[in-house]
């Protein structure tokens, strides 16, 4: 079974910071990391390959610094790490994205199974994973909890819901996002760390992927984000003490002087 | 400190510090609640490849010695220490074999040993022998292509939950202290039985049970070494592993002090920080001195070892001895510097204060080391004389 996982790099923070003038992200001074819900993908990806045999590859579009993340994920088993780069790709959208890393993922060839995380924990948007499907002609599942059966043309899958799950049956080749739920990542190994530190790390640029140009970053890019911004936040609520019975009573008043009852 | 590590050094102290951290640290204060064996976790050890530090590549090690084991069994230590010496008790029960056995039980044992599939422990005290390790009466008597062991060992660390047991026992009581033999004895083998699991002070995750023998078959290929040489195959292995004792008695202390500092700054009397007072200041300066004194020696004494260093035994004594005194001194000022919170279970020091305690006691008490280091002292001074 050869399967692609695609990871993102994103800045360590749960509290983003952004520069009010360029509505950007402010980078300088945080540390990266491979996008939490990517080393859910990573290990779903390993643990595939430890039952069925084959091969897991890691697919990363970004800057030069991205080869960290691809080197981490080898230290967790994966096989080999491919990466996107060329400054022309900067400023892609999930369009663009999505563009680019079908191309890469043609030029490595053959595969099953391509897994993304559910979302990246900056841009936020969990576009990428469907896009990409469509621009490969595959289909796709997304918010995976659970493989429940991989067989040699078919795979199922249990997909989260926000009440229970839906089981879903679908031919491969095929990509599936995951969530959370679906394993708990193992710690890196010294013998994956040594392997990932002699590893070669396979690079790729606009003309190695023989992508066209007006379909790549800013310029093949047709979402802008015009603002940023952090919303007010909201005032605090009021909280009704007491008893049950005259919490009730109380609620019961003040849903009368504001009319709603 | 600086300490040169090599950079796969530096990659194995950080794997473990990150495991000790995310892993182990969360779950210390259930562990040692419980008194339950960390399974779980040593899987995690195993699967990130911690059991193979210290063993030879050609039996699925990455080449390492006790050094590695050092600074893995410090960084498990700074988290719980119950888990490291679980951990470290693994080494215990291999060194034998690495050290005085054949080919043929290298090539049996020590892959499952690196890869963690199998823990092992060491079997050496009796109720009537502790430091009086000579007194032993457990029997191995040769009966054609066997040995019957039979005897009672105590308070043996990873008892029950081991697969491999290398047992000192007496081959032949006539010879006394040379009459004693190493043998390797498999979990399941008839004859070896389990009995009392101890309820300890400290180190509560580990487990320590009684192992019992009862006209338990040994085959003879299982003997490690000569007959004959069993204590010999004891003192050496002490030799390698003390400083892995001394590693866990810095990384106890070290967990201590990292907790303190944190909350001599957060804590507020007087309407200062703790902190601010130089009574409390001089407190961290001191422990944090002796701390780093420890841990340089046992470091350079675990290279010694490495390096196959000769008379190892009194640098050996002096690692685990000095590491161990200062263990319990800096977690006993540990708990001081938080006070009447210090000595309650919500807080992690009252536990590192109990785990200190045993470093001082297991692998020789610390009356026994300095038996050790004086009567180096006291030959060598003859030797001299001599010449
Ligand atoms: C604050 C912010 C807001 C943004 N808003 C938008 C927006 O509204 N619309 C828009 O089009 N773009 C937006 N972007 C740009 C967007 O982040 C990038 O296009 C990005 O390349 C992919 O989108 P995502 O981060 O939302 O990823 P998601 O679609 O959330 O990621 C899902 C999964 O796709 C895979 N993946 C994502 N990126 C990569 C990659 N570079 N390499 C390999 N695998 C990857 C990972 O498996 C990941 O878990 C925004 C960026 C930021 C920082
Ligand atoms: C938690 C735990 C785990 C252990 N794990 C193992 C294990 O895995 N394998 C194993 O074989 N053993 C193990 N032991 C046993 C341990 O090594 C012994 O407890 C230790 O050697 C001391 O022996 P003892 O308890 O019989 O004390 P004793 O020898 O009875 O000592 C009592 C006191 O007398 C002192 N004393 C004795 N002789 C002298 C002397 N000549 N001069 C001065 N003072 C002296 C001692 O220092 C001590 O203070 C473990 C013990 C514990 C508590």
């Amino acid at each position: 079974m050869n399967i692609i996982v695609c990871i993102k790099q994103v800045p360590d923070t749960t509290d983003i910071r952004i520069d009010p003038k360029t509505n950007t992200l402010i980078r300088e001074g945080v540390p990266s990391i491979i996008n939490p819900f990517d080393t859910y993908a990573i290990e779903e990806g390993v643990r595939l390959k430890e039952k069925h045999q084959g091969k897991v590859t890691v697919i990363s579009m970004g800057p030069s610094q991205v080869e960290d993340a691809l080197r981490e994920a080898i230290s967790l088993g994966i096989d080999e790490g491919v990466l996107l780069s060329d400054r022309a790709f900067a400023g892609a959208d999930t369009l663009a994205t999505s563009y680019t890393l079908a191309k890469g993922i043609k030029k490595i060839g053959k595969f099953d199974l391509i897994i993304c995380g559910k979302q990246a924990m900056d841009g936020d948007t969990a576009q990428v994973g469907p896009g990409l499907a469509e621009k490969l002609n595959i289909p796709h599942v997304t918010y995976v909890k659970k493989i429940e059966e991989v067989k040699e043309n078919s795979i199922q899958v249990e997909r989260l819901m926000e009440e229970g799950y839906e089981v879903i049956k679908m031919p491969l080749p095929a990509l599936i996002t995951v969530v959370k739920e679906i394993n708990e990542p193992r710690m890196p190994s010294l013998k994956g760390k040594l392997k990932a530190k002699n590893a070669q790390i396979i690079t790729w640029n606009t003309k190695d992927l023989e992508a066209e140009e007006n379909r790549i970053g800013l310029e093949g890019s047709p979402t802008q984000v015009i603002k940023i911004f952090t919303p007010q936040p909201r005032g605090k609520g009021e909280t009704i003490e007491g008893t049950p019975a005259e919490q009730a009573a109380k609620l019961v008043e003040k849903l009368r002087e504001t009319k709603i009852v | 400190m600086e300490y040169f590590l090599t950079e796969e050094q530096a990659m194995i102290r950080d794997l473990a510090r990150k495991i000790a951290e995310e892993k182990i640290a969360p779950k210390a204060q259930e562990l040692d609640e419980k008194g339950e064996f960390p399974w779980e976790i040593i899987k995690v050890l195993a699967q990130s490849d911690l059991f193979r530090v210290f063993l030879p590549e050609e039996y699925g090690g990455l080449g390492g010695g006790v050094f590695d084991l050092c600074l893995v069994t410090e960084e498990l230590s700074k988290a719980c220490s119950g888990v490291a010496v679980s951990y470290a008790a693994s080494a215990l029960g291999a060194f034998p074999i690495l050290l005085y056995g054949t080919e043929e039980q290298k090539k049996k044992y020590l892959p499952d040993i690196a890869s963690g599939k199998k823990l092992t422990a060491f079997g050496l005290t009796e109720p009537e022998a502790g430091s009086d390790a000579a007194a032993i009466q457990t029997t191995a008597v040769k009966d054609g292509d066997h040995y019957l062991l039979n005897g009672t060992k105590c308070f043996i660390t990873n008892g029950g939950e081991a697969e491999i047991y290398t047992i000192i026992a007496m081959t032949d009581k006539k010879k006394g202290a040379r009459g004693a033999s190493a043998l390797i004895v498999e979990k399941g083998t008839e004859g070896f039985t389990f009995g009392k699991e101890e309820d300890k002070m400290g180190i509560r995750a580990s487990a320590t049970k009684e192992l019992v023998f009862s006209d338990c078959k040994v085959p003879k290929e299982n003997l490690i070494g000569k007959e004959g040489g069993g204590f010999i195959v004891a003192m050496k292995t002490f030799d390698s592993s003390r400083p892995g004792i001394g590693a866990q008695a810095v990384g106890i202390a070290q967990g201590a002090l990292d907790r303190a500092i944190d909350y001599a700054r957060e804590r507020v009397q007087f309407g200062h920080p703790i902190s601010s007072f130089q009574g409390i200041q001089h407190m961290l300066a001191d422990m944090a001195t002796q701390i780093e004194a420890a841990r340089a020696l046992v470091y350079a004494v675990a290279r010694m070892v490495d390096k196959g260093c000769k008379d190892i035994a009194r640098p050996s004594a002096m690692s685990k001895l000095f590491a161990s005194d200062m263990a319990m001194k800096v977690t006993t000022d540990a708990v001081q510097i938080f006070g009447g919170y210090g000595y309650m279970k919500e807080y992690p020091v009252e536990k590192m204060m109990r785990d200190a305690k045993i470093t001082q006691i297991y692998e020789g008490t610390n009356q026994i080391q300095r038996n050790i280091i004086a009567l180096a002292l006291i030959k060598e001074a003859a030797k001299r004389k001599k010449k």
